[in-house]
């Protein structure tokens, strides 16, 4: 045994911090060499990844409207994670979000209402939680695998929105083609700066994120739901209930996915559309573990996997580089992190086992 | 292999069956082997002895190649030598049989001692052999039969006579004793005595004195993962090597003389209750109350339905009848954990790694997990962190519990200091009903004292105390009232006063059969 991880003592706080910035810091170096060997000038490359999609305001607005969806999302999952309920169905949930909420536009086409809007948002939170309810119920009663569940609705979802976009949503003056009608003003989320698409749903991202902030770090409930994430057993001797945990999580997590569904159709897709998400509700488990299941993490973790979607398009339109490469960054970043993570909880020993064994043998 | 005689003594005619030197092992923040020296005859029985966290774990470890010493040397008979893994300590003929057994359940005693012996895995011929060893030194087993249906004490029999289907020339064993009736007991020292009048070598480790007083030849102490010193335990006394082990005297809790017996505060009727584990034990019509002022105790062998039971009267199980569990006066059967706390109910469950203590969490929050509701830990539904932080900081200073602060998480303190911690937590609660389960258990002299006076004290206070522990020296010295649990049945309860360990002993079965169906009756 030549190389040997042993735990450390005490796990310094102030490197849990750090750890996420020195993976980044990691990636951009690697990234750099990763480009060079393909040939291309690595700082140009890293300027056209990194740099040149934000460098405008409508480059920063579309950061934020990419980041919206996943950081909605993986709050919700991160949540249920921590109490080791496995919702990986966000997809699904978003977009029940999106067909609920959405059609509630549709049906008050006509309507200039100002309530039209937060309507829309409680029946696309509905959507989702209602969604996210299956898995919860059949997970309580029969003990059925909340990860097969909730992952198989995504399928029924993404089904029953291409049922409902070829038939009772098509635009009737759309010539057949399977969308629905573009959404009224008063059905859309105002945009917060001229000439960009950043809307109101990225200011309700980030408040999501501080009430989940504080839920977490503070709250009796965020105790309740960690506590039976790390020891089920602990959690029965304080008497926290693990049925309303787990209602409770899977609810919410269903309740954003569903609110960053309807976003998504009211704000920049404007109307309902067959495919309304590019498989947000899985990036953001991702998100989630990035951002290691703190809010505040994920939120850092939902704009740079939000600017890796950004920066493969740039590279792919200016230096024809594979879209690919895209994935290559969200993986080299995991990869990273997992590894700043060990070292940070362990020390690798090589001389201990190295010695010991020279010992072994010479004996 | 380099042949060496050992050292200077050399020249007496008995070589060492093992000779340990200056042995030498860290952990990251604490030195768990410090010099150690340790030298095992042939034939001898020889004792280690020591608090908890003074380094008998890791020494044993070392010897039986689970562990690496930093430094320092090992001599098997005379030859150096570099113990690389257990195999190599089994071929050297060391066996080891660990407080913790690794049985798997749903197979049968042959099955389960071939997976731990390497070669000869004919069944038929294994079972003979079995059948055999076992006869020849009274440890009577079955090779055909599951290990679910046997009790500790049979389980324990397998795990020795695995060990001896290897011959071997030293036998570790790490607290054999503290699952095991006092019949049982005397059983397993008739055994270890025979295989000593053999040549085995037998390395014991416990930390129940008066065992090792009647049973070993020679003692090795520790304390703080240095060798104290060895002793001879039949010229020593108990507390003399108590001294020893914690350099200090060893405070004898003081029983009270006559318990002020109050009110009943748990009343126990009828409960009968199927165990949702499948290899657990069903509890049949137990009947019992406890008192303010008094402490009542529970003994048994592990597996007679004292899980059950614990979980009944924690309100981690529901029972259906409300009324066959009346905490103060108020039926609380179908209470579940919380209500019951506010009804006055504190409770210290045996495993303190993952149910009484959450290990990745820190003090501070592990004095929330249970105290968050009488201590008042909650407003507006936020923690209250400044309060906990000074509830957490005053369990630590009330009883002692070292730490590096509360800031620590749970799993970096030694288990004697998280059950002192656990069990503060509970009693600064002020509860009118205290329940623990193996209060002292794994936990050394020094901290169990201390332990056992708080639960004094207490019941003193005037609140009920109910102990349930497989410790029958524990359950003499601190309760007023002893009641046995067996096949998921309690006997009637008896004075302590008035009643001896044998009497006790033979009750918890000395047949010991969690399996069987008996009926207990006591007059």
């Amino acid at each position: 045994m030549l190389l040997k991880l042993e735990p450390r003592g005490e796990t310094s706080r102030a490197m849990i911090y750090l750890t996420p910035l020195l993976a980044i810091l990691l990636t951009l170096i690697m990234g750099a060499i990763l480009f060079a060997l393909l040939g291309h000038n690595p700082l140009e490359a890293m300027y056209a990844f990194f740099i040149s999609p934000i460098s405008n305001s409508y480059g920063l607005g579309e950061l934020a409207v990419k980041a919206t969806p996943l950081i909605l999302c993986a709050i919700g999952l991160a949540l249920g994670f921590r109490a080791n309920v496995w919702n990986i169905g966000a997809e699904g949930q978003l977009t029940l979000g999106a067909i609920c909420g959405g059609g509630l536009a549709l049906w008050f086409y006509d309507s200039e209402s100002v309530f039209l809007l937060p309507a829309m948002a409680l029946a696309g939170a509905l959507g989702g939680l209602a969604w996210a309810a299956i898995p919860a119920f059949l997970k309580l009663r029969f003990n059925a695998n909340e990860i097969l569940t909730s992952l198989m609705l995504t399928y029924v979802a993404t089904l029953l929105l291409s049922l409902l976009v070829h038939g009772p949503y098509r635009d009737p003056d759309g010539f057949n083609f399977p969308e629905s009608r573009l959404f009224a003003d008063s059905a859309l989320l105002p945009v917060m700066v001229e000439g960009t698409r950043l809307h109101l749903g990225a200011a309700v991202a980030v408040f999501v994120v501080l009430v989940a902030w504080l839920v977490v770090s503070r709250s009796f409930i965020g105790f309740q739901i960690k506590v039976i994430g790390l020891t089920p057993a602990a959690a029965g001797y304080a008497g926290f209930r693990h049925h309303s945990l787990v209602w409770l999580t899977l609810l919410t997590g269903g309740a954003l996915a569903g609110l960053a569904g309807l976003f998504e159709v009211a704000g920049p897709i404007g109307q309902i559309t067959p495919v309304i998400s590019p498989g947000y509700g899985f990036t953001a488990i991702i998100v989630a573990f990035v951002g290691r299941l703190h809010p505040i993490g994920i939120l850092g973790a939902g704009l740079l996997i939000a600017l890796s979607y950004l920066g493969g398009e740039t590279v792919q339109i200016e230096m024809g580089l594979p879209q690919a490469v895209t994935g290559v960054f969200q993986g080299m970043l995991l990869f990273f992190l997992l590894a700043c993570d060990v070292l940070i909880r362990y020390r690798v020993r090589w001389s201990i086992g190295a010695s010991q064994e020279a010992r072994g043998t010479a004996s | 292999m380099e042949l060496e005689v050992a050292r200077s003594d050399a020249a007496e005619p008995v070589v060492p069956r093992l000779e340990l030197r200056g042995i030498d092992k860290s952990f990251p923040g604490c030195k768990a082997n410090d010099g150690v020296d340790l030298s095992i005859l042939p034939g001898e029985i020889h004792a280690l002895l020591g608090e908890n966290g003074a380094g008998k774990s890791t020494l044993v470890k070392i010897i039986y190649g689970i562990l690496h010493a930093d430094a320092g040397t090992i001599a098997w008979e005379g030859q150096k030598t570099h113990i690389a893994g257990p195999s190599f300590a089994r071929n050297l003929g060391i066996g080891m049989v660990f407080q913790h057994f690794s049985l798997f359940e749903a197979l049968t005693v042959a099955e389960n001692i071939a997976l731990g012996v390497e070669g000869d895995h004919d069944m038929s011929r294994l079972e003979a052999r079995i059948e055999e060893v076992s006869a020849a030194y009274g440890l009577p087993l079955d090779p055909r039969r599951h290990v679910h249906s046997l009790s500790v004490g049979e389980r324990q029999r397998i795990e020795i006579v695995r060990c001896l289907l290897q011959d071997p020339r030293l036998l570790i064993m790490d607290e054999p004793t503290s699952v095991l009736t006092p019949q049982e007991v005397d059983t397993l020292f008739g055994t270890l005595r025979r295989l000593s009048s053999e040549g085995c070598s037998i390395l014991y480790i416990s930390h129940k004195l008066d065992e090792i007083k009647q049973l070993c030849d020679t003692a090795t102490v520790l304390r703080g993962g240095k060798f104290v010193g060895a002793c001879d335990p039949k010229e020593e006394s108990p507390q003399s090597m108590a001294r020893m082990m914690i350099g200090d005297d060893v405070k004898e809790p003081k029983p009270q003389g006559d318990a002020q017996v109050g009110e009943v505060v748990l009343s126990v009727a009828d409960l009968s209750l199927q165990s949702q584990d499948p290899f657990g034990t069903d509890l049949k019509a137990v009947t019992f109350n406890v008192h303010a002022g008094e402490i009542f105790g529970i003994a048994g062998i592990a597996g007679n339905g004292q899980n059950e039971l614990l979980a009944a009267l924690s309100g981690e199980q529901l029972v259906p009848d409300g009324a066959a569990v009346v905490i103060g006066g108020q039926p609380s059967g179908r209470l579940g954990p919380r209500r019951r706390r506010s009804l006055g109910l504190s409770f210290v469950p045996e495993e303190r790694h993952g149910h009484g203590a959450v290990p990745a969490l820190r003090l501070t929050e592990n004095a929330f997990l249970s105290g968050h509701l009488r201590e008042k830990l909650v407003r507006w539904g936020l923690i209250d962190f400044p309060k906990t932080a000074e509830y957490a900081q005053k369990i630590c200073e009330s009883f002692d519990v070292r730490t590096s602060g509360i800031n620590a998480e749970a799993s970096s303190l030694s288990g004697g200091n998280l059950q002192k911690f656990i069990i503060g937590r509970e009693i600064l609660q002020r509860p009118n009903l205290m329940i623990a389960a193996q209060p002292t258990w794994g936990v050394d002299a020094g901290a169990a004292a201390s332990i056992h006076q708080a639960l004094i004290d207490l019941a003193a206070s005037g609140a009920a105390v109910l102990v349930v522990s497989q410790e029958l020296d524990e359950l003499f010295a601190i309760s007023d009232r002893i009641a046995v649990m067996s096949s998921g049945h309690l006997s009637a309860a008896r004075p302590t006063a008035a009643t001896t360990l044998e009497e006790i002993g033979l009750l918890m079965g000395g047949d010991g059969g969690a399996a069987g169906e008996r009926m207990i009756n006591v007059a």
